[in-house]
């Protein structure tokens, strides 16, 4: 092999993601994909031809036994993730996930104009997720939110439990149980959608980046070109304020942006 | 009191009044056995229950009729117990009410004024149908006053209002989308009186009869849930008592009312029951005289006792047409059209990314075939911004 023959490239190894936000990345898959199927199946079992008797079978009570197991692994699993956005390092901060600055505001566009529009081909690099990303799983927090206050709305009859009883003021507000469980059986249709898209797009921003965000979420390494890492951070991506024992280190702000 | 219907003085207790009537000792104990059950009561319930007939007066009542059909009367009337329908109706003093008095014009209309200006504070105040409030009530008048006036100065002087069926709890068909007469229910217009809500089109003949009851009784509301339903009632399910439930947890459902599963008597789950969101009795009590109730003769629960029920629908659909997305549309078919759409678009994305990806490879060393000439030129890499 000849050694390569231009100027290296310089990538850094940035540790993005800590191992609770993975772990909390893949509990929340695999609850959302058992709740996707059960919840399914709840809503449209199956009919079996079978001569047996009742007594004999309970299938139909363990599919919802296991949803309702895997709803409070959900639920846990969710709060766990509110509890790391305040403790967790500034990728999983609380801050990125609202579009609260101008630059967030002005990425949220350029990540639209190069990803739908494909109007340029000079992508968006951030260590993070980008600001469009963060904001839309802003939106699946909040679907989230729904599908927990809903879920244990409508699951509160049937139990003696504490933490059920705590929604049952959410069936009021949608008129009637029914129609509560008409939407939590819409949103899940959502996070099917949802689901489509997130992973398609994890594919193409590994496919088109090559910063490893495809294997980020296993091992919590992003790849990037140090230069491109320096202008994220004058960028000033994180909007938050830096701790301010730690002085940032400052690379030479570009002349002008625009 | 120039009506024949207000005569009676010294009132008569409701128990002499029984007894006048022949109603036996025994009968009459049966009987109050049997609402202290229906309460949920200890045994001395009943004892309860017999001296408070035995003692108290009669309540006036009355019993008003706007946007229905009748079918709460109806209901009550075929009270599986003749003597329920019997005391209360006849006994406690119903002093109006639009189907079942013989006065007529303006002789019935004077007997509701003057019980609501004798009894006021006193008398017990029935609602049976919803208040219609558009085009100023002119939907529903009855004795060249409007329902929503009627309710209104009936109401003022009322101890306790008891809403019978959905149309007074909750609209009914006639408040279905889109509401054309602004059928509205009694606990939306008055909102200073203790109400109680017997749900159900129609409610349980035993449930009115026993709400009446502990009316009469205890002197004071039974236990309500937060939409007003007495709760010894409508605490559960009717999904919580339905004797089918072995099958639904068992995943035995009918599929077509005609198919084997239907003849096996498997659960009506996926024929649209609304068992598992609707809170009523039907499943312990049954209807006329214990005989039936829907689920048992073959037919899923409509939810009658919900409000909204008729915007549900179809009936014989677990999955229900989605608000907002025109009729016919569920959840399932929008979903499916939506994700579709992004696998789709995915799709597409995927294609025109490698149109564009080619353009990026060679961009970083040892990406094209260039690099690997032996003899390089002076070519330098394209730089990024
Ligand atoms: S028939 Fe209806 S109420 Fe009875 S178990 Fe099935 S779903 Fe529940």
């Amino acid at each position: 092999m000849n050694p390569p023959r231009h100027v290296s490239h310089d990538y850094a190894r940035v540790y993005v993601w800590e191992q609770p936000v993975r772990w909390f990345h893949w509990i929340n898959a695999a609850t959302i994909v058992v709740l996707g199927v059960t919840g399914w199946l709840i809503a449209k079992p199956p009919v079996f031809l079978v001569s047996t008797e009742a007594s004999f079978n309970d299938w139909f009570g363990q599919v919802r036994f296991i949803h309702f197991v895997a709803a409070y692994v959900f639920t846990a699993n969710f709060a766990f993730r509110l509890y790391w956005s305040f403790a967790g390092n500034k990728y999983a901060h609380w801050r990125n996930f609202f579009p609260l600055t101008a630059r967030q505001i002005r990425q949220i566009g350029e990540v639209l104009r190069v990803d739908i529009l494909q109007s340029t081909r000079e992508a968006v690099h951030t260590l993070g997720h980008n600001s469009m990303a963060y904001f839309t799983y802003a939106g699946t927090g909040l679907l989230t939110v729904f599908q927990i206050v809903s879920g244990f709305a409508l699951y509160a009859p049937m139990s003696d439990a504490w933490l059920p009883a705590l929604f049952t003021w959410a069936t009021p507000l949608l008129g009637d149980e029914f129609s509560l469980r008409t939407f939590h059986y819409a949103v899940m249709w959502a996070f099917t959608v949802f689901t489509i898209i997130h992973v398609y797009l994890v594919f193409y921003h590994d496919y088109v980046e090559g910063h490893g965000v495809l294997s980020s979420m296993v091992g919590g390494w992003k790849f990037m070109e140090k230069k491109q890492i320096a202008s994220e951070e004058t960028a000033g991506l994180s909007p938050y304020p830096k701790p301010r024992s730690r002085v940032p280190v400052a690379p030479p702000r570009p002349a002008k942006t625009g | 009191m120039n009506s024949p219907v207000l005569a009676p003085a010294p009132v008569p207790t409701v128990y002499e009044q029984m007894a006048s009537r022949g109603v036996s000792r025994r009968d009459f104990l049966k009987f109050c056995t049997w609402m202290g059950a229906y309460h949920g009561l200890e045994n001395d319930g009943t004892a309860q229950i017999a001296r408070a007939i035995e003692t108290k007066r009669r309540i006036p009542v009355v019993w008003l009729h706007f946007q229905e059909c009748t079918c709460c009367s109806e209901s009550f009337l075929r009270s599986s117990h003749p003597i329920v329908a019997d005391i209360l109706l006849d006994k406690i003093s119903l002093d109006y009410t639009e189907t079942l008095q013989a006065a007529a014009g303006h002789q019935a209309e004077e007997i509701l004024q003057d019980v609501i200006t004798r009894h006021k504070g006193e008398y017990l105040m029935l609602v049976e149908g919803s208040v219609p409030l558009a085009a100023d009530g002119c939907y529903c008048v009855v004795g060249g006053k409007s329902a929503l006036d009627t309710v209104r100065e009936v109401a003022a002087g009322a101890k306790a209002i008891v809403a019978w069926g959905n149309c007074a709890c909750s609209g009914c068909v006639q408040a279905a989308n889109p509401n054309p007469t602004g059928a509205t229910p009694v606990h939306a217009i008055i909102k200073d009186k203790p109400i109680v809500n017997v749900q159900g089109c129609p409610p349980i003949a035993e449930v009115m009869a026993g709400v009446l009851v502990h009316l009469l009784t205890f002197d004071r509301l039974p236990q309500l849930d937060s939409l007003g339903r007495p709760k010894a009632f409508y605490s559960r399910r009717v999904h919580d008592t339905c004797y089918r439930r072995p099958n639904y947890d068992a995943g035995l459902f009918v599929e077509t009312f005609d198919d084997e599963n239907a003849r096996k008597g498997y659960c009506l789950y996926r024929v649209g029951c609304r068992g598992p969101s609707t809170y009523n009795a039907c499943g312990t009590m049954r209807w006329n005289n214990g005989t039936s109730f829907p689920i048992q003769s073959g037919h899923p629960c409509l939810g009658c006792s919900e409000a909204k029920f008729w915007d549900n629908g179809p009936f014989y659909q677990r999955l229900t047409n989605f608000p907002g997305f025109g009729i016919e549309s569920t959840a399932d078919q929008i979903g499916l059209g939506v994700a579709a759409l992004a696998a789709g678009g995915a799709l597409a994305h995927a294609v025109l990314t490698n149109v564009r990806k080619r353009h990026d490879i060679g961009e970083q060393p040892g990406e094209s075939p260039a690099d690997l000439d032996p003899n390089p030129t002076a070519s330098e890499p394209p730089q990024k911004p």
